[in-house]
């Protein structure tokens, strides 16, 4: 390696991380999708058409779970209401028009927005970048798996995803209102669980963010 | 399903170029300014909670809590991301296996 080395470097090496992270989740999603009753091609369909792993998560676990499909595409879409309100903070930061906005929007997830809001413009390029890469090859092998990984649960991949989500929550805990948010959020959406349909718990933490005044 | 798949997905696309194509003048306003940035913590929060403690739409408590509870501690440490991935499945994995 250089002496000096290159000021992205840091930013595409983390990037690569976050990637290969979600391309481990991929590999669950896709193990998930297909044990739902999904096709390996609508599998496939999802993640590039998609890209918002929760809502993809939703939609294969509604229809797979015995939901219509009609409410697992509408929850898929509720939870995808989040990405307007990340691209709502993203504008002013990656001030993109045209073909390179329509090309950014796809890349407005949960990852890229967290990176993009720490480490600038770079940070959500490479991130959504590595994301989508890493996201759609882990679906395409944990679909042509599904058979081989069964059980998924048995390699702990189902805790891919909470390990992921507590990495990204926990650089926006700077302060005691964000820490009490958080867990009255997580708690909300917890006790909403077993009273809501799938989907639904988690957009209620969404109203308790937009109820309380600081 | 594929009704299903098109039409979620293009919706799901047009509310992330929404976001990035509402004027600017909308975020001068501080209170929208202030919700997106709780927004996040919320919901990510939610995710956490109801991706870990849950099995349908029944509250359980498994192996993963213990995968969650390694992966705060290599949040904690300022591990990387995968560090803590790898951390949290290899945990839930081998509890599983002992359990």
């Amino acid at each position: 390696m250089a002496a000096i080395a290159h000021p992205r470097l840091p930013v595409v090496r983390d990037a690569v991380g976050i990637g290969v992270a979600t391309g481990a989740f991929g590999l669950s999603y896709g193990a998930v999708a297909t044990a739902a009753g999904l096709s390996v091609v609508q599998t496939c369909a999802l993640s590039v058409l998609m890209f918002t792993g929760a809502s993809q998560f939703a939609l294969v676990g509604v229809v797979g779970a015995g939901g219509t499909v009609l409410a697992g595409a509408l929850t898929a879409l509720l939870l995808g209401s989040r990405n307007a309100l990340y691209g709502l903070r993203l504008a002013p930061l990656l001030r993109v028009r045209g073909a390179r906005r329509a090309a950014a929007a796809q890349l407005v997830i949960d990852e890229s927005t967290a990176m993009a809001l720490t480490r600038g413009r770079p940070g959500f390029w490479a991130t959504g970048v590595a994301v989508f890469v890493c996201w759609n090859a882990g679906t395409v092998v944990g679909a042509l798996g599904g058979a081989a990984l069964a059980d998924p649960r048995a390699l702990g991949l189902d805790a891919a995803g909470p390990a992921a989500f507590v990495a990204l929550l926990a650089p926006r805990l700077d302060g005691r209102a964000a820490r009490r948010l958080a867990v009255v959020a997580g708690i909300v959406a917890l006790l909403a669980v077993p009273v809501t349909p799938t989907g639904v718990p988690v957009l209620l933490a969404a109203v308790v963010a937009l109820a309380v005044r600081r | 399903m594929w009704t299903a798949i098109v039409v979620a997905a293009a919706g799901c696309y047009l509310m992330k170029l929404a976001g990035l194509s509402v004027p600017r003048r909308a975020l001068d306003h501080p209170r929208v300014e202030a919700a997106a940035a709780r927004l996040p913590i919320a919901l990510l929060a939610a995710l956490v909670t109801t991706s870990t403690l849950t099995s349908g739409r029944a509250l359980v408590l498994d192996a993963r809590a213990a995968g969650l509870a390694v992966a705060g501690l290599a949040v904690a440490l300022r591990a990387p991301v995968l560090a803590v991935v790898a951390a949290a499945t290899a945990t839930t994995a081998l509890v599983r296996l002992v359990l």
